[in-house]
């Protein structure tokens, strides 16, 4: 299971590659030469203490801090890039906090993520039904109950699902979630999990999340940050038995996930 | 049923509105009360463009009487040129200048040239001050100080070219509207009409954006710009686009106005009339359909009849208006209209 | 040289006047997010209080150092009563705020033309003030150079206050973290109000400044909040070195394009300055970092 370095010629088109990633405020590095190779079909976990720079990583890949280094999709220089046009490239992501339009509804989320794939004219014709990818977006993320609720009101796991709804309905290739069942109760997390890997197989999901048990049920690889550095990546077996990964960061998330 | 009155409710409330104006009015009002309902009507127009950029897009645009102004000197240059017939000049440049005409003078002789004017104008001003200043992120207060001081500008530019336009004193004296003698009340009607249905048509408009995609593309980039970047669309084009249709409909106005009002001055076009603007539309109600324009009228209205009986207080009139209204209804007037009425008993919509 | 040291000198005494307008604006739109569009009207209300303070202490030489107290509390106090009747109310609809203050701006200019008359007054010039430096071949007014001095007295005691004083740190905490300044014990709506009230306040000493140069006249606040609200957007918001380099580049540059050109092709020129300023730097000079998406 372990592909660091895979050759990226074997690998086809879909993949994300990282070379030297780095993301500097003011002097100070919060993410520090980080390389990562995420795959086509695999559910990619990212770990790490709090400040590990996980959040700010997915950031620079996105388009929503300066970084150095590079960050390469289907031959696209994405660090050169503004943010609008790595999502039309098929880079999606959620936030920490879930950022929906709260005065919209459901399926308005939904339908107003679909606007990559239409042209400027179409955007000035009226909405008239739900279009089958937001229908189906709407029952794979299992909010087709909730559809006409505006999404404000959503519980903070259900506006987790609804972004991912949304990133479905972009058809994005690759998502970078950060901490999507970061207050979800067990069942949540099973559900969002199976969620995942339903939609992983023809995707790059990458997931940031703190809790082990989240990990070892849904993880294929797992890279572990500290200092904005990788400290190690491979499977979860793996991660558990590396002592450097015990010392600065499983000893401290045994302690806190009981309050989570 | 009940989608279709959601959807085509406004569309009849609009006509309504058009058969008050071109039906009722003209049988009703006398010539001057219906020449000063055309200007009001004239302000409406760039209301309606206010709402959508500021109501549904967010970008509060206090110097929209530039736009309205670039209109309305185009308009009153090519009536100044219709005044002095073929070949002759403008009588203020012989008055204050040494009578000749500036170059860019002359294409403003053609009246197709003139309506191109006032559509292509403003959306190129409109687009580039946009694009240089929503591409790079400029927003909130930022961009209504940027719009103001804009306004500032352009009538300081206008006072400072007395030999071009008219300076402090504008443009006036025009004695025919494309080829229509002004003097005759039968024309003046037919003028106001167009103003009215000018109105209506921009109302037609903005109700189509409102209630398509890009409308619901608008008020998320009002609220969570950012957000609507990951969602793939560039926030500027969204706001740019607001922007320049918004500039187009101000300077639809200022044309119309130059003919109804008989002429177009610094202080028409001015911060403090760019401020008068957006009051109508606070007060009507900045994210509603009909409230910018029924609020420029209500404020257009009073603004008359203010400075008839009390000339001196208008200015009391129109700040106290702005405080009572942000302050109390930032929703605008007819925001009540709707609260008062969702609180009617009603049948319980079925599920969708 | 003279079509050099002219504009230069002239134009710094403008920047000075601009830097103690934008200096008060500059702290309510840092600190709370406030846009006073009235800020101008309180400039105002210091040429007016200049103005009432000759007629009541009629030795020119030391009214205009009465005066300077005199129309920092008035204006100040102005500025207290829109914090506590108006804007208290519009917290965190800064916008809005934009709004009412234009309101206010409108009535306050109206009163002044009811009270004083359109025309306004003269205002005398201390004989100490009367005269001029020859720098360069340029006759620089000492008016000018009081415009100067004060904007720097005006700065120093700011900065002084806000580094110095305990008062001074609760500001700069409620600027960097509203919310958290709030729970470590600092009476944030207090902080706001004084705050208010400094910053109007200066807005009052650069009323003594341009009576000095113009003399009264309602419309004088007009006259120069364009260009202060240009300094604030084009200098940034957090530090006052923001304000200082760019109101004396504002003050600067129109000097030289009124010098080039004409007094309202300047403006323009100025405009289209900070426009393609913000091209650079669209956050100002200096900007108070923020994560996430704000
Ligand atoms: N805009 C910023 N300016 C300065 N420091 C930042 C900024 N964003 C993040 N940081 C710092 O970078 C480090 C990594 O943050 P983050 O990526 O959010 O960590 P994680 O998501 O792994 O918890 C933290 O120390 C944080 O304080
Ligand atoms: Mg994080």
């Amino acid at each position: 299971m372990r592909l660091p370095h895979p050759n990226p010629d074997d690998l086809g088109l879909d993949y994300l590659e990282v070379r030297g990633l780095t993301v500097d405020f003011d002097g100070f590095k919060a993410v520090d030469g980080v390389d990562l190779t995420l795959l086509q079909g695999r559910v990619h976990f990212l770990i790490g203490p709090n400040g590990a720079g996980k959040t700010t990583l997915v950031d620079a890949v996105t388009g929503l801090v300066p970084a150095t280094g590079l960050a390469r999709y289907r031959n696209q220089d994405l660090l050169s890039v503004r943010s609008h046009k790595i999502v039309r490239a098929g880079i999606g992501r959620t936030f920490q906090t879930a950022t929906v339009f709260e005065e919209l509804s459901v399926l308005q989320n939904l339908d107003i993520a679909g606007g990559v794939h239409r042209s400027p004219f179409a955007l000035l014709r009226a909405r008239r039904g739900v279009p089958s990818y937001v229908a189906d977006a709407l029952e794979t993320v299992g909010l087709a109950d909730l559809r006409d609720r505006p999404a404000g009101v959503l519980a903070h796991g259900q506006k987790q699902w609804l972004e991912i709804g949304m990133l479905l309905v972009q058809d994005a290739k690759v998502m970078l979630l950060d901490e999507p069942v970061a207050g979800m109760s067990a069942e949540e997390r099973e559900e969002t999990g199976a969620l995942l890997q339903r939609i992983g197989e023809e995707r790059t999901i990458v997931v940031i999340e703190h809790d082990m048990d989240f990990v070892r049920s849904f993880a294929d690889v797992v890279t572990v940050m500290h200092a904005g550095k990788v400290l190690i990546e491979g499977s979860v077996a793996e991660i558990q038995a590396s002592p450097e990964v015990q010392e600065v960061y499983l000893g401290r998330t045994v302690e806190g996930t009981t309050h989570a | 049923m009940k989608s279709f009155a959601r959807s085509y409710g406004p569309l009849v409330a609009i006509a309504v509105l058009a058969v008050l104006l071109l039906v009722v009015a003209p049988a009703v009002l006398s010539p001057f009360r219906l020449n000063n309902l055309g200007k009001y009507c004239c302000w409406a127009i760039a209301a309606v463009g206010i709402g959508l950029a500021w109501g549904r897009g967010g970008m509060l645009v206090m110097g929209q009487g530039v736009f309205f102004g670039i209109g309305g000197y185009a308009m009153a240059m090519h009536l100044k040129l219709e005044a002095a017939g073929p070949e002759g000049i403008p009588d203020f440049m012989l008055l204050y200048g040494d009578g000749t005409m500036p170059g860019w003078w002359e294409p403003f002789r053609s009246g197709a040239f003139t309506l191109f004017a006032i559509v292509a104008l403003p959306a190129i001003a409109a687009a580039i001050l946009g694009y240089a200043v929503f591409k790079r992120r400029v927003k909130g207060a930022y961009f209504a100080i940027l719009t103001q001081a804009l306004a500032v500008v352009f009538a300081t530019l206008l006072i400072a070219t007395i030999q071009e336009t008219g300076g402090f004193n504008g443009l006036n004296q025009f004695t025919f509207f494309f080829g229509y003698n002004l003097y005759d009340p039968v024309n003046k009607k037919m003028v106001y009409s167009i103003a009215a249905g000018l109105l209506v048509a921009c109302l037609v408009v903005v109700w189509q954006l409102y209630r398509s995609r890009f409308g619901e593309l608008l008020v998320a980039t009002r609220d969570a710009e950012e957000r609507v970047r990951f969602l793939g669309h560039d926030p500027a084009n969204v706001k740019l686009a607001a922007f320049v249709i918004a500039a187009v409909m101000a300077s639809i106005g200022g044309a119309m106005f130059a003919p109804i009002a008989g002429i177009i001055s610094p202080s028409d076009v001015d911060a403090t009339a760019s401020i008068f603007l957006i009051a109508g539309v606070a007060l009507g109600g900045r994210a509603l359909l009909l409230g910018p324009a029924l609020g420029a009228i209500a404020v257009g209205y009073g603004r008359s009849t203010l400075s008839e009986s009390f000339p001196d207080q208008w200015t009391y009139f129109l700040g106290a208006l702005f405080i009572a209204v942000i302050l109390l209804f930032p929703a605008g007037l007819a925001s009540l209209f709707g609260k008062a009425w969702s609180r009617l008993p009603r049948r319980k919509a079925a599920p969708a | 040289m003279d079509s050099f040291t002219t504009p230069l000198l002239a134009g710094t005494a403008t920047g000075a006047l601009l830097l103690i307008a934008a200096l008060g604006l500059a702290l309510t739109f840092g600190q709370m997010g406030v846009i006073n569009m009235a800020h101008g009207e309180f400039l105002m209300a210091g040429a007016y209080a200049t103005y009432l303070t000759q007629q009541v202490v009629t030795n020119t030489d030391v009214s205009v150092l009465v005066a300077l107290p005199v129309a920092f509390l008035v204006a100040g106090l102005l500025g207290l009563l829109l914090e506590v009747t108006v804007i208290s109310w519009m917290y965190r609809r800064p916008l809005d705020t934009l709004l009412v203050t234009v309101g206010v701006g409108l009535v306050l200019q109206q009163l002044a033309k009811d009270v004083f008359g359109a025309q306004g007054d003269p205002v005398r010039t201390p004989g100490w003030l009367e005269g001029n430096i020859d720098v360069f071949g340029y006759h620089w007014p000492y008016r000018q150079m009081f415009t100067i001095v004060l904007a720097l007295m005006a700065l120093t005691a700011l900065a002084a206050l806000l580094k110095y004083s305990s008062f001074g740190r609760q500001i700069r905490a409620t600027v960097q973290n509203r919310d958290l300044a709030e729970t470590v014990g600092i009476r944030t709506r207090t902080v706001d109000r004084i705050t208010f009230f400094v910053g109007s306040g200066l807005a009052g000493i650069g009323g003594v400044a341009v009576s000095l140069i113009s003399g009264t006249n309602p419309r004088l606040g007009t006259a120069y909040i364009i260009s202060a609200f240009l300094v604030v957007v084009a200098g940034g918001l957090g530090q006052l070195k923001g304000t200082v380099i760019a109101a004396f580049a504002v003050g600067i540059a129109t000097s030289f394009f009124a010098d080039w050109t004409s007094a309202s092709m300047a403006q323009v020129a100025t405009f289209a300055l900070v426009v393609v300023f913000l091209q650079v730097r669209p956050q100002g000079l200096f900007v108070v970092r923020s994560r996430g998406l704000a």
